[in-house]
């Protein structure tokens, strides 16, 4: 059996991020493995752990992402591919250059992040999965294997569901599928010797970025004390009414 | 053409449908093109509400969703030719999207704010960077693009029936749906509302959200969970708010016993104004309210609740 985990460098969500020239500069930001796709990771690992097999990851993006890809064979996969490119591409770019590499290992099954922190795109796991003709499963909070196919639990905008799908198929990750592990001392000496097969990709985004700006809002912080609730509730309510008048 | 899916709930249209109607017809005027709508939800579908809106209707009975079906009935209703596919912005259209724009091979401009073409090009406003960044960005069609909810005014019915075309089932079957878990809805929707009360793991138990869900009763607004109590199991996963969560942008929000972690604040900091109560003065929330109380949330929500009362009579 084999688990492949997709995953992107992010910067961390409470790095300071600044703009240069019309677009975000993350030169000055602490760049992670996204953590939803450590999630998609963690599953890899839990699945080979139970199964057998092997446990791929592949990372797509720029020079630095080797970085978030040793953190995962640090946390224990077996092997990287990494996709090489700078700059921007939207999901179906991103789907486009992974899906002949996946179609090569073909897998059991392909984990991938619900949401990047980055691009806030949902939609790389659609796009992937339409590349290969496979299922998709989206948000997922629980999965088991079942011979040729598997179970899973995965959210919807109103509730949930349980659904038995055809393998391979993708899933994509959410909060709650699972606690990630942390790498380990071994696990991050063990992952300086791990092989990562890199792959250059010459394809261009469709969609392209124009501008970006952080319109942070200046927020009033009017705090008060709640020594007395009673007062400092009426207080607030006064403030939403009056000043705010969104009461 | 300029196709439009349409969300309903078994019954009538969503208002987000009618959203996303009104940004497939400033396209389609842009580029010249004719409003196609159609519909794949389960249930009755609102085929004569719908048909009031679009020039072709196309009408898909596919049963329980799945993104597989989903995409398929798209791309069946596409195949006379299309410019631009819109969606309303939801889990499952931002999944079966992602399959559609890459059969494709189109532009997917993903819960976008606003939207308009110049010359051929589509360009669309939306946030990045877990909602802090706006960006601007542009796709030459043909292009697949969702559209947030509650940013687009509300289509009007065109005053003629458009004609309707049954389409061909799909022959997908990949995934099945063994068991639905619904979660009770009740009061106003989260996304849509222009108030939203969450409680934080500072409630300090399920019981505790009667209080809240009192507040939000009493402001016409929906409770928000974070995510530290959804999987306490205190609330349903579909009031969770931040990353993998809603996304609102409502006139209050009012935290309670939130810390206000990045994650949490992906989903609500765009709110107009935002409230926070939490004992400790310390707790990141506060740096990103615009009003707050520190003190115990087990003194201040009924203090709350009183005053409200008072100002309403
Ligand atoms: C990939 C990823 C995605 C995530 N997505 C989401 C998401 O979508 N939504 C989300 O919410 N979280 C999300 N999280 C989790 C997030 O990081 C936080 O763990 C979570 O938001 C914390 O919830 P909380 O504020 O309720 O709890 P806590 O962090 O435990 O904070 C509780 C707060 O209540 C205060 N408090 C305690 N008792 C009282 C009292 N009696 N009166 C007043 N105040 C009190 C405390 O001072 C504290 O500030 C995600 C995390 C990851 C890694």
């Amino acid at each position: 059996m084999k688990f492949v985990a997709v995953i992107r460098q992010v910067p961390d969500g409470e790095s300071r991020l600044r703009i240069q020239g019309d677009r975000v500069d993350l030169s000055g930001a602490t760049l992670i493995l996204d953590q939803m796709d450590e999630y998609g990771v963690e599953e890899a690992l839990r699945l080979k752990e139970k199964h057998g097999g092997e446990a791929i990851v592949v990372g797509f993006g720029p020079e630095r992402t080797e970085e978030a890809i040793r953190t995962a064979l640090a946390m224990g996969m077996d092997r990287g591919i990494h996709v090489v490119y700078e700059g921007y591409a939207d999901p179906v770019t991103v789907a486009e250059a992974l899906a002949p590499i996946l179609k090569e290992e073909s897998p059991t099954l392909i984990l991938t992040g619900g949401q990047q922190a980055d691009w806030d795109s949902q939609a790389l796991g659609g796009a992937l999965a339409e590349a290969l003709d496979v299922p998709v499963v989206a948000w997922t909070t629980a999965l088991e294997l079942e011979g040729e196919t598997a179970r899973a639990k995965h959210d919807l905008d109103e509730g949930a569901e349980w659904v038995r799908v055809r393998l391979p198929a993708v899933f994509t990750t959410q909060q709650g599928l699972n606690e990630p592990r942390y790498p380990t001392l071994p696990g991050i000496m063990k992952a300086k010797k791990k092989e990562i097969k890199k792959v250059a990709f010459q394809g261009a985004s469709r969609v392209e970025i124009l501008q970006e700006s952080i319109q942070e809002k200046t927020r009033l912080q009017k705090i008060l004390d709640g020594k007395d609730p009673v007062a400092a509730a009426e207080e607030l309510v006064r403030l939403l009414h009056e000043e705010a008048k969104v009461i | 053409m300029i196709l439009v899916v349409l969300d309903h709930d078994g019954n009538k249209l969503r208002k987000a449908s009618l959203e996303a109607l009104t940004r497939a017809r400033k396209l389609a005027e842009a580029l010249g093109e004719g409003v196609a709508g159609v519909l794949l939800a389960e249930g009755q579908a609102p085929v004569e509400e719908a048909r009031g809106y679009v020039e072709t209707l196309y009408v898909a009975e596919l049963g329980p969703y799945t993104a597989e079906k989903w995409a398929a009935g798209i791309l069946e209703a596409a195949k006379a030719g299309v410019k631009a596919i819109v969606a309303p912005s939801s889990r499952q259209s931002r999944t079966y999207m992602g399959r559609v724009a890459y059969a494709l091979k189109a532009g997917l401009l993903e819960d976008t704010l606003e939207s308009w073409a110049e010359g051929s090009e589509v360009y669309a406003t939306r946030y990045a960077y877990l909602n802090r960044v706006t960006q601007k960005v542009k796709s030459a069609p043909p292009v697949v693009l969702t559209v947030k909810p509650n940013t687009t005014p509300l289509a009007e019915p065109l005053g003629q029936v458009g004609q309707v075309v049954a389409l061909p089932i799909p022959p997908v079957s990949s995934v099945e749906v063994l068991e639905r878990v619904q979660e009770e809805k009740k009061g106003v929707s989260l996304t849509e509302a222009d108030v939203v009360v969450t409680g934080g793991r500072g409630m300090g138990g399920s019981e505790a959200f009667k209080q809240v869900e009192e507040l939000a009763a009493l402001l016409g607004g929906a409770v928000g969970a974070t995510r530290a109590v959804v999987d306490a199991g205190w609330r349903p996963y579909s009031e969770q708010v931040g990353q993998t969560g809603k996304t609102v942008q409502p006139s209050l929000y009012i935290a309670l016993g939130v810390s206000g972690a990045v994650q949490h604040l992906a989903g609500m900091n765009k709110s107009k104004y935002i409230v926070a109560v939490n004992k400790d003065p310390e707790a990141p929330i506060f740096k990103h309210a615009d009003y707050g109380i520190v003190g115990d949330v087990h003194q201040v929500l009924p203090a709350l609740i009183q005053a409200v009362k008072k100002l309403k009579d």
